[in-house]
């Protein structure tokens, strides 16, 4: 039956998955369970994404379908999400307020285990470094899409040295224009180009195979 | 979106001649190249086998419906092969394909609509003759409608056809129908709406793009029906193309899937 669910998420037959979850919550299966095939299929859709297989679309419909079928679980999902791999705080810089982008990684990170503190867009720096000192996450996702917001990346980031918050945490950045160079000018740890690459990335800062 | 593949046609030098032959094979393949292709209903027309229509109709659509699965379309305008056809029809709510508002046609086909639970292709022809304007296309929908909802019919299987007719006979016949389908719509949200392409560009050369470029603007307009040839690759391909434009095609499946099976070189 969870080969049946993440081979139904896999192929995004959304009527499957959501029988199939709601067939093995009523007859009590442990969520946890539930959740780990779910996921199981989550990566199958990154692969055939990675793949070129599947299309940005078909990836925002798995994060769609999960969220539905995570939220047949009820109450029972929300205190499994507690026990995510780890933490993530992400925004888009202050001076640029595209979301498209920004959204769809949340999402996808969220689908596949995360706990992602979005701070929404044209984020000040003072907001990381609050969100930061509140939920101590692993890692700091940074977005923009105006080429004039790199500045206010590396300003942003300056802040959050600044404010003694770098050591222990990893800094990622994403968004149309970023790549290396960019990396390397605001002096971020690493640039992911997608939200498959963003969940890797993720999932390998916390150790995660 | 529904697509009517309109291969099975007698009037279509092929089908003719299989139709003659009674060539089981050639028609079933085309059958299966149409539903293969993404039909959603298949037209059925033998209008030219003048003298023997009913007799052919019955033969094609039991030959075709011992392949496939798909709801038929039943084309004619003699009642008696309408019928002929319709009674043989194994899937549910099969499509007529056609009712005017021509006082003759309307009340011999109305009945063939409720005893068939069928869904209908109403062409806005009246008794005074065909429309002009995109006005004239909306009076004489306003007239169909009212008829068939007065007799019970739901808007939802009405499927108006606007009437489409050569731009090579006057330059405004376009324009026309695209502002018809934007008014009637209006009028009527629920009804849906089927038309054939090829009369649009019939005087005209390279007919196939005028063909396709009409299917893309009659959709933006809100036309959701097309009978048309599903095995012509590229009218297929702008047609998802034009069904993801117009927010049709929920994460763009269809789009992608036609993509999958090689739609787009």
């Amino acid at each position: 039956m969870y080969e049946v669910i993440s081979n139904a998420l896999a192929e995004l037959d959304e009527d499957i998955v959501l029988d199939g979850v709601k067939d093995l919550f009523d007859k009590g299966v442990p969520v946890f369970d539930i959740l780990a095939a779910l996921q199981k299929g989550m990566e199958e859709v990154g692969k055939k994404f990675e793949a070129k297989e599947y299309f940005l679309s078909e990836l925002i419909m798995s994060a769609d379908v999960f969220k539905e079928a995570t939220g047949l679980l009820g109450d029972a999902f929300t205190v499994n999400a507690s026990e995510s791999l780890g933490t993530v705080v992400m925004g888009t810089v202050k001076e640029d307020i595209h979301d498209i982008g920004k959204d769809i990684v949340v999402t996808i990170l969220k689908c596949n285990g995360f706990n992602v503190i979005d701070l929404g867009v044209d984020v000040p720096y003072e907001k990381f470094i609050e969100a930061i000192k509140e939920h101590n996450p692993q890692i700091i996702g940074l977005s923009c899409l105006l080429t004039s917001a790199f500045e206010n990346m590396k300003k942003t980031i300056i802040a959050i040295e600044e404010a003694g918050l770098r050591d222990g945490r990893t800094i990622l950045i994403g968004g149309g224009p970023t790549d290396q160079k960019v990396c390397d000018y605001v002096r971020a740890d690493q640039v992911c180009k997608n939200a498959q690459e963003a969940v890797e990335t993720c999932k390998k800062i916390v150790g995660v195979k | 979106m529904v697509v009517v593949g309109e291969l099975i046609n007698t009037s279509r030098k092929a089908i003719r001649e299989a139709v003659e032959k009674r060539d089981v094979q050639y028609i079933q393949q085309v059958v299966k190249a149409q539903e293969e292709a993404g039909a959603h209903y298949l037209d059925i027309n033998c209008g030219t086998m003048v003298g023997e229509e009913v007799a052919i109709m019955e033969w094609l659509v039991n030959t075709v419906q011992e392949v496939t699965d798909l709801p038929l379309c039943i084309d004619s305008p003699s009642t008696e092969a309408l019928v002929a056809g319709l009674e043989l029809t194994k899937a549910d709510n099969p499509m007529i394909n056609s009712i005017t508002a021509e006082q003759k046609r309307f009340e011999s086909v109305l009945p063939l609509i409720k005893r068939y639970q069928a869904k209908i292709i109403a062409l806005c022809i009246e008794d005074v003759g065909m429309p002009e304007t995109a006005q004239d296309r909306l009076r004489i929908a306003r007239d169909l409608v009212a008829k068939l909802e007065a007799e019970g019919i739901s808007q939802r299987d009405i499927y108006l056809d606007p009437l489409v007719k050569p731009i090579s006979a006057a330059d405004k016949y376009g324009r026309e129908v695209l502002e018809s389908i934007r008014l009637i719509s209006e009028a009527f949200p629920e009804v849906h709406f089927m038309c054939g392409l090829s009369n649009v560009s019939y005087g005209l050369p390279n007919r196939a793009l005028v063909n396709r470029l009409f299917m893309v603007q009659t959709m933006a307009m809100g036309m959701d029906g097309y009978i048309l040839d599903p095995t012509n690759k590229d009218m297929m391909g702008a047609l998802y193309v034009a069904t993801a434009l117009t927010g049709q095609d929920k994460y763009c499946r269809g789009y992608l899937k036609a993509h999958r099976k090689g739609l787009y070189s």
